[in-house]
């Protein structure tokens, strides 16, 4: 397919600070209207691609095009028709919501009303605060407004750099609701989470760390490419003695606390005779010798969290040296 | 051009919201001038003299009484040699000595004119600047009111007042304090605020957002610098008038010269300002970098505190490289001495060339991207 | 509960933690709204609330740094009023944003904070060694500590916030940014120090981190609105997880910072 067949298209992207490679030999691809989900923690290379693809860093190497420009050469035209939210706060603390609102518009040579339409159910909840200082707003509030100000210009591409972060759950939710509603506009969307649970609400997800994309697939797509059956195991009690017997265990693969349960895998060999039954088997009278009382073991749909682990133990242990 | 507006409006309501910048702008000035101002009217009041006359006739005498009779001086001693006029001021026991030399009175009725010296000891330069010319102008009116008034065409009976300084014996450092101020205060609010500002675009993360919009380089750098450079031109107006009316500065020259030279300056202080802001990406590197690389520099090697002819010669080289220096000596050239734009342009000509390199540098080094 | 015996030297008997009608207003504002709890020793307890929730004002109390307006609060038996000094010297606190120096070694970050807290060169010296052997960190001890990975960092800080032998410790999100493996280590740290005998006081955003607790409590609007082992909190709202429980929760809130 052409390039500018997509709204979003990096190549073989790369960018070092100093010793530091933040970015390496990143390709993504993002057609016009996806809603596209970077998945990874805190320096997995999120904010870096994001600066380069809004056009602030240049790559050492590859190419980046947004919108049917190239970042190097189409650099004002791709300002013109992207709206950026950096990963930290970016309004004017000492102006208002209103003038917050109103100079980002004018910035885009445009109006607030002319657009309205636009952020008017993203607005309207902040309208009753028209005239608060917007160092002044909640987390939730501020991410809103922030939003508000990327979107006043109508963009084709919306850039959101970790959105949610620090936000609470309730705020963070309907920050999404909001980003469906905007992706049912046409507007293509990339945006960054380090919750692994947000990847959900993306059509595709890359997974990212240490600026290397483990994975870019559909949400439902990466819970499928689990290699191996997951089980839920949970006892009464507290979930870290489970743990450690299940550690303990001979056949144990990975094991991972996952809210009230553990998330357990089993070794190949373990796995093939599980089949028959008897590794479950097995697994229980371990854990009652182990004096874990109503254990409970079930199978278990790998979430994108079980899978971006397993895409972490796979890769070389650089920042989990005592992973097991 | 809307844009424009609403970005310099938006300015104008960060510089109004925060206490900080407000207190720089409009406290700083008016506590400098008042702090120098006091300093000034207590000293004038009462100080000791010394008076030594070889004439001894009738003029001397009514000149000594108008001057003893106003406010700003008392007697101290009547001498009677140089020698002895030396020997108060080393025991700081005057702070002006009046000589009145023989033939004063005679020169004042048959030639119209004549000399009286002043000597003022300028350890205290303030004070003793203040001194001379409050004594100058009682001298003077004495001559235009006491004496026949002159024939049509003549030039008419005047006494010229003659200053002498000891410790430092030239008045090219008189009067620093006004055009030093000037300096300092037109710098600070320029170059400090300005790159100031601009950091605190970034360290507030809207400078991403302003980079990726269609927004130019020009228009922001100018969107910052506009309502500074009013404000800067209103406290250099604010300080001028303070200076003339409250503290007795001559305003000899053009006034129209002095606030073309004030813009000028004003916007090589700007300049300086936007290519700092290009260094820090903290407010508090901007503020810190701001007094490392204008205000102590501004301070020490301007000439406004310390003549810079005592410096070692490296310190006067780069002194060169110092606006204020120039500005400094420009104000004072018009002030003082009534000088015009002939004897001045090398001065100007200097801050011209400061004010090119500079904002080819800040331009130079202003990206349209992060790095 | 994680049900360990309490063998930290100096354990105080009954609640490390104990608040009574604890108060905390700004000017007509009411932060923290008359809250009331007890947290036991070896405890995990977390800390759960939207933001402007009052979860830092009441953290902050609890800490020494801020005076109640009105209640009482006791920290490992010294009042948060009246010995804000003897608290400090008896808890620890490690928060996402600021917990060690990125420009010292990890050894001269370990080195300051014992010397802060008053340690002898010695016991330094031993617990540096112990500290770095338990943390794998033995071959980066004179790393500069900005030069590690993020999970390394925070698991390093609580460590580091564990030096004096704290009777709680206050631990404000973090795990924020971190990611889901090195979490989990880092709450395999917790559960470690907690089967110690020292009180964890934890707040977080990852809801499922609210299910590794002993007892969650969740502020909305300045009051404490639940407070129960997780368990018994989605039983009470007939929630799945606790995502649910904190969404049911917080939609009410009236107040935002």
């Amino acid at each position: 397919m052409p390039a500018a067949m997509f709204a979003i298209d990096l190549q073989h992207l790369s960018k070092s600070y100093g010793p530091v490679q933040a970015v390496q030999d990143v390709s993504l691809r993002v057609p016009p209207g996806e809603l596209f989900g970077l998945i990874g923690p805190d320096g997995a290379g999120k904010t870096t691609l994001f600066r380069i693809m809004a056009t602030l860093l240049l790559p050492d190497a590859g190419t980046a095009a947004v919108a049917g420009h190239d970042t190097r050469g189409g650099m004002r035209a791709i300002r013109e028709v992207v709206g950026y939210m950096p990963g930290r706060f970016s309004l004017y603390p000492d102006l208002t919501v209103a003038e917050n609102l109103d100079f980002f518009a004018a910035l885009f040579r445009t109006t607030v009303r002319a657009n309205y339409e636009l952020i008017r159910d993203i607005y309207e909840p902040l309208a009753p605060f028209r005239d608060r200082r917007a160092g002044a707003l909640s987390g939730g509030m501020k991410q809103k407004l922030a939003l508000c100000c990327a979107l006043i210009h109508k963009p084709e591409v919306l850039l959101l750099d970790e959105p949610t972060t620090g936000v609470d759950a309730v705020s963070r939710q309907e920050f999404w609701q909001v980003l469906g509603q905007l992706k049912a506009r046409g507007i293509t969307i990339m945006v960054s989470t380090p919750y692994m649970d947000e990847a959900a609400r993306c059509e595709r997800v890359a997974l990212l760390q240490e600026g290397q994309v483990l994975r870019v697939d559909t949400p439902a797509a990466l819970q499928a490419a689990y290699p191996v059956p997951l089980y839920a195991v949970r006892a009464t009690g507290s979930l870290y003695p489970l743990l450690q017997s299940l550690r303990a265990y001979p056949a144990t693969r990975t094991v991972y606390a996952f809210g009230e349960e553990a998330h357990l895998s089993l070794l190949p060999a373990a796995t093939a005779a599980a089949t028959t039954g008897t590794a479950e088997a097995d697994l229980l009278g371990y854990l009652a010798r182990a004096g874990h009382a109503q254990v409970q073991l079930r199978g278990l749909t790998p979430t994108i969290e079980d899978t971006f682990m397993e895409l972490l133990g796979a890769r070389p242990a650089a920042t989990a040296p005592t992973a097991r | 051009m809307k844009a424009f507006l609403l970005f310099v409006r938006k300015e104008f309501y960060h510089i109004f919201r925060d206490r900080r910048t407000l207190l720089i702008l409009f406290g700083m000035p008016v506590v400098l001038v008042t702090l120098f101002g006091f300093a000034l009217t207590n000293e004038v009041k009462n100080a000791d003299v010394a008076v030594l006359d070889f004439d001894k006739g009738p003029h001397a005498r009514q000149v000594q009484a108008r001057l003893l009779s106003s406010d700003y001086f008392g007697l101290r001693h009547y001498l009677g040699s140089y020698r002895e006029v030396e020997a108060a001021f080393r025991q700081g026991d005057i702070k002006l000595a009046v000589v009145f030399p023989a033939g004063f009175s005679h020169e004042l009725d048959h030639l119209g004119h004549a000399q009286v010296q002043l000597v003022a000891d300028a350890s205290d330069q303030n004070t003793a600047t203040s001194l001379v010319s409050y004594a100058t102008s009682i001298v003077r009116d004495y001559a235009r009111q006491e004496l026949p008034p002159p024939a049509p065409g003549t030039a008419g009976p005047h006494v010229e007042a003659v200053a002498r300084l000891y410790f430092n014996p030239s008045l090219e450092a008189a009067y620093t304090f006004v055009p030093g101020t000037m300096a300092l205060i037109l710098l600070l609010v320029s170059a400090m605020l300005t790159s100031i500002t601009i950091a605190r675009e970034k360290e507030t993360g809207t400078m991403e957002v302003l980079l990726v919009s269609p927004m130019r380089q020009l228009p922001f750098i100018l969107g910052k610098i506009v309502p500074y450079f009013l404000l800067s031109f209103g406290n250099a107006l604010v300080i001028l008038a303070l200076g003339v009316w409250g503290l007795g500065m001559p305003m000899r020259g053009s006034l129209g010269l002095l606030l073309l030279e004030t813009l000028l300056y004003t916007f090589v202080a700007l300049a300086l300002g936007v290519f700092i802001s290009t260094r820090s990406s903290t407010q508090q590197g901007a503020m810190l970098f701001s007094i490392l690389s204008l205000l102590l520099p501004t301070v020490m090697l301007s000439g406004f505190l310390f003549p810079l002819e005592s410096m070692p010669p490296p310190m006067q080289a780069v002194s060169r490289l110092i606006p204020a220096r120039y500005y400094i000596d420009i104000l004072k050239g018009i002030m003082i001495k009534g000088l015009g734009l002939r004897e001045l342009w090398p001065e100007t000509a200097a801050l011209l060339a400061l004010a090119a390199g500079l904002l080819l540098l800040a331009f130079r080094s202003l990206k349209s991207r992060l790095a | 509960m994680s049900g360990a015996a309490t063998q930290l030297p100096g354990a105080v008997a009954g609640p490390v933690i104990r608040a009574e009608g604890l108060t905390k207003t700004f000017g007509a504002f009411t932060a923290v709204d008359a809250i009331s709890f007890e947290v036991a020793a070896g405890e995990i307890f977390g800390f759960l609330g939207a933001n402007g929730a009052g979860k830092t004002t009441a953290m902050r109390m609890l800490c020494g740094l801020l005076t109640p307006s009105g209640g009482v609060a006791s920290v490992a038996g010294f009042d948060v009023g009246r010995e804000p000094e003897a608290i400090k010297r008896r808890i620890g606190y490690m928060s996402q944003k600021f917990s060690l120096y990125d420009d010292l070694t990890v050894r001269e970050n370990i080195r300051f904070y014992g010397g802060v807290y008053g340690l002898r060169t010695t016991e330094i010296r031993a617990k540096t060694e112990a500290l770095l052997g338990r943390l794998g960190l033995a071959h980066e001890r004179d790393a500069l500590v900005g030069s590690l990975p993020l999970g390394w960092k925070q698991k390093l800080a609580f460590s580091v916030a564990l030096l004096h032998d704290p009777a709680v410790v206050f631990l404000d999100e973090p795990t924020g940014g971190v990611d889901p493996i090195t979490r989990r280590q880092f709450w395999d740290l917790l559960y470690e120090a907690a089967a110690r005998g020292v009180t964890v006081f934890i707040t977080t955003h990852y809801l499922d981190e609210a299910e590794y607790c002993d007892r969650v409590s969740i502020m909305v609007d300045g009051r404490m609105a639940a407070l129960d082992t997780p368990a018994g909190l989605k039983q009470q709202f007939g929630a799945a997880d606790m995502n649910e429980v904190f969404l049911q929760l917080a939609r009410g809130a009236k107040n935002t910072e």
